[in-house]
């Protein structure tokens, strides 16, 4: 089944829930300013793909998830690593590949891992993540475990044959994955008018018999209304579901990108759409939010963010002794 | 005949295939998170047959039949490893797991490694593997040795009835990802084991004939053309020992060395094609390790570097044979 209408946004929210959301938001969109000033200064190496403009998305859908539940994400994942609440120290720490990073400096930004957290990664494969979240969510089935496992891909991933392999699997056996699909629409440079034939994603979950909806991914009271149904459906029936979080990524692909495919009109006209900004104006409409409460807000977010990259800094060196430590489990 | 102490340990004969259906319904009725998924493995009773019976036996959870989709199922059990279960993937043969080259490589591989140590996945993936059925050149190749490049896997190729039924047990309970590849030209044969068989190491290469004069370096389906070709070569006093490596990641130099060192000759057999092969790779670590241990130059017998055609003469030309590995240690020996 499918929902032909986008969800409506949720009304009646207590105050300070709003100004969490809201400081979630915040920390990511500051926390990813922050790395594209290491990387410009050659601290962070490689690839960095950067989650501005889709704060709305993680944060949200986050709001819908329990501690025991599973997270697999993709290589523009430090948005749903914050939101889940791993160390912002420990991922600072890792961007710049010190051991004190949360794997060690082994993965950089595409592969941010917890184990704490349930947080299984920063995935570079485009749609290689879906079958371990399928994986997962068996696993928890068979265990008798009732918790859920979230999938975060992209508009890409949809077309990757894993994706499909991956629906029919979760809708086949009732497993309990909420398919997250945060649809920037491009894949890299691809436009997805010109990938893929059907560009109302959620409309394909009805070829496997799962549940969908689609919701506007830069409102995140929206968003968070939209995941906590999509994950009560799979918590209360045990099958999936697909949500479509329909957004845009203010900056480019990642640090490498000219953004040829794109103008900076159709850009400027997303950015009238920031989930923080709207968010933000939204509040202090309400009476919600002060002036003051901003700026303590940003000078609380400021102050985490210079003690994350102090602590990456101190940070260490994992020795090269250790490079062929982990490629076996050590007993 | 097995003997202890007190006199003769029962034995049974059994089918290679007979002792990996033995192997997984030990492992399932050992321990709970243990299950097998792959396609016809229940209904169909494995294509092969070797899960014949399971599915009646143990029931649809613990005995799953999986839609087409390699990469999604191997990934789904690379998942399901990582959530706390012990599953056992059935790749069809290995050329249909090069869809899910992805998942094993890209994942099951390299997780452990690049999340700092933090996730393990604990998944077995037994595949079917090599060729001489005239099932041409999508179901008769070998990528034991290709799969063995890969750091982060275990490769193991049981050859004997014995390690096709003790293999699995140690492979499930490894905490790291173990890929078993079985020669479909093995399920038919037959062996003797003690009735009360278990699990075998999963380290080491075997000597299975022991000789002075040449060391033969094998595994799997050409274990046994190798010691077809060590008979005919006895008849002329040429004493061939020959070694099967069990395991091709990772591998056990210290048996072939310590053999080189007595034999001073050694002739590599390996069902994959030559070039890049595991073959290649012994090769070079023996060159490495006991150049001075040499009196001439190693010789390989590996598939020819075609893919497998279907017509019975030119499959069997393509395959190493005993009358190759003979040609290839007289040549040596001379």
């Amino acid at each position: 089944m499918l929902k032909d209408a986008p969800i409506q946004t949720g009304e009646h929210v207590a105050p300070a829930h709003n100004v969490y959301l809201l400081r979630e938001m915040l920390r990511i969109r500051r926390f990813e300013e922050k790395c594209y000033q290491l990387y410009t200064a050659a601290k962070i190496r490689g690839f960095l793909h950067l989650y501005d403009g889709e704060e709305a998305v993680a944060v949200g859908v986050m709001q819908a998830l329990r501690p025991e539940d599973a997270i697999v994400a993709t290589y523009r994942e430090h948005g749903q690593a914050l939101a889940r609440g791993m160390s912002m120290a420990s991922i600072m720490a890792e961007l710049v590949g010190k051991q004190e990073g949360c794997a060690r400096g082994r993965g950089g930004s595409m592969h941010l891992f917890d184990a704490e957290t349930r947080f299984y990664g920063g995935n570079a494969i485009v749609g290689g993540g879906l079958p371990l979240a399928v994986g997962l969510a068996l696993a928890d089935k068979m265990q008798g475990w009732p918790q859920i496992t979230c999938c975060f891909f992209g508009d890409g991933a949809v077309q990757e044959g894993e994706f499909h392999e991956s629906m029919n699997l979760a809708s086949l056996w009732q497993l309990p994955v909420l398919f997250v699909c945060e649809n920037n629409l491009y894949a890299m440079g691809v436009p997805l008018k010109i990938s893929d034939p059907v560009v109302d994603l959620y409309q394909k979950a009805d070829a496997y018999a799962v549940a969908a909806s689609v919701v506007d991914g830069m409102d995140v009271l929206a968003v968070e209304t939209a995941a906590k149904e999509a994950a009560n459906h799979i918590r209360t029936t045990g099958r999936p579901y697909f949500l479509e979080c329909r957004t845009y990524r203010f900056r480019a692909h990642s640090m490498f990108d000219a953004e040829l495919y794109r103008t900076k009109a159709e850009v400027e006209a997303w950015k009238e759409r920031d989930p923080i900004a709207t968010f933000s104006q939204y509040l202090q409409e309400q009476g919600i939010l002060k002036d003051a409460d901003l700026d303590r807000l940003e000078q609380e977010v400021a102050a985490e963010i210079d003690e994350a990259v102090a602590f990456a800094e101190a940070g260490t060196w994992e020795p090269v002794e250790d490079l062929e430590r982990f490629v076996y489990s050590e007993l | 005949m097995h003997t202890n102490g007190n006199g003769t340990t029962p034995t049974v004969e059994m089918t290679y295939r007979e002792a990996v259906r033995e192997a997984i319904r030990d492992a399932l009725r050992r321990d709970e998170r243990v299950f097998l998924m792959g396609e016809d493995v229940g209904r169909y009773g494995g294509c092969f047959a070797v899960s014949k019976g399971l599915l009646q036996e143990f029931g649809p959870e613990r005995i799953i039949d999986t839609p087409m989709s390699e990469s999604g199922f191997t990934g789904a059990g690379i998942g399901a490893a990582l959530g706390g279960m012990r599953p056992i993937v059935e790749v069809m043969t290995c050329n249909f797991s090069l869809l899910a080259a992805d998942q094993i490589v890209n994942n099951a591989a390299t997780l452990l490694h690049m999340s700092g140590g933090q996730f393990n996945v604990p998944v077995v993936i037994r595949m079917s593997t090599g060729g001489g059925k005239q099932l041409a050149a999508q179901h008769s190749h070998s990528w034991e040795g290709w799969y063995a490049h890969v750091p982060g896997l275990k490769v193991l190729v049981p050859a004997t009835v014995e390690d096709a039924r003790g293999m699995l047990w140690p492979a499930l309970q490894d905490p790291d990802p173990v890929l078993i590849f079985e020669n479909a030209s093995l399920y038919n044969m037959k062996g003797e084991l003690p009735a009360d068989a278990g699990p075998v190491d999963i380290e080491k290469a075997q000597v299975r004939r022991a000789g002075r004069d040449v060391t033969l370096i094998t595994y799997g389906a050409s274990l046994f053309k190798a010691l077809e070709a060590a008979e005919i070569l006895a008849k002329d006093g040429i004493e061939a020992e020959v070694i099967d490596l069990r395991t091709l990641r990772p591998l056990d130099d210290e048996t072939y060395l310590d053999s080189i060192a007595r034999t001073h000759r050694a002739v590599i057999v390996d069902e994959g094609w030559r070039s890049g092969s595991i073959s290649a790779e012994i090769s070079a670590r023996i060159m490495e390790q006991a150049f001075y241990q040499l009196d001439a130059p190693i010789e390989r017998v590996c598939s020819a570097e075609v893919p497998m055609p279907y017509a019975a003469h030119m499959e069997q030309a393509a395959l190493p044979q005993p009358e190759k590995i003979v040609a290839a240690v007289r040549w040596i020996v001379q």
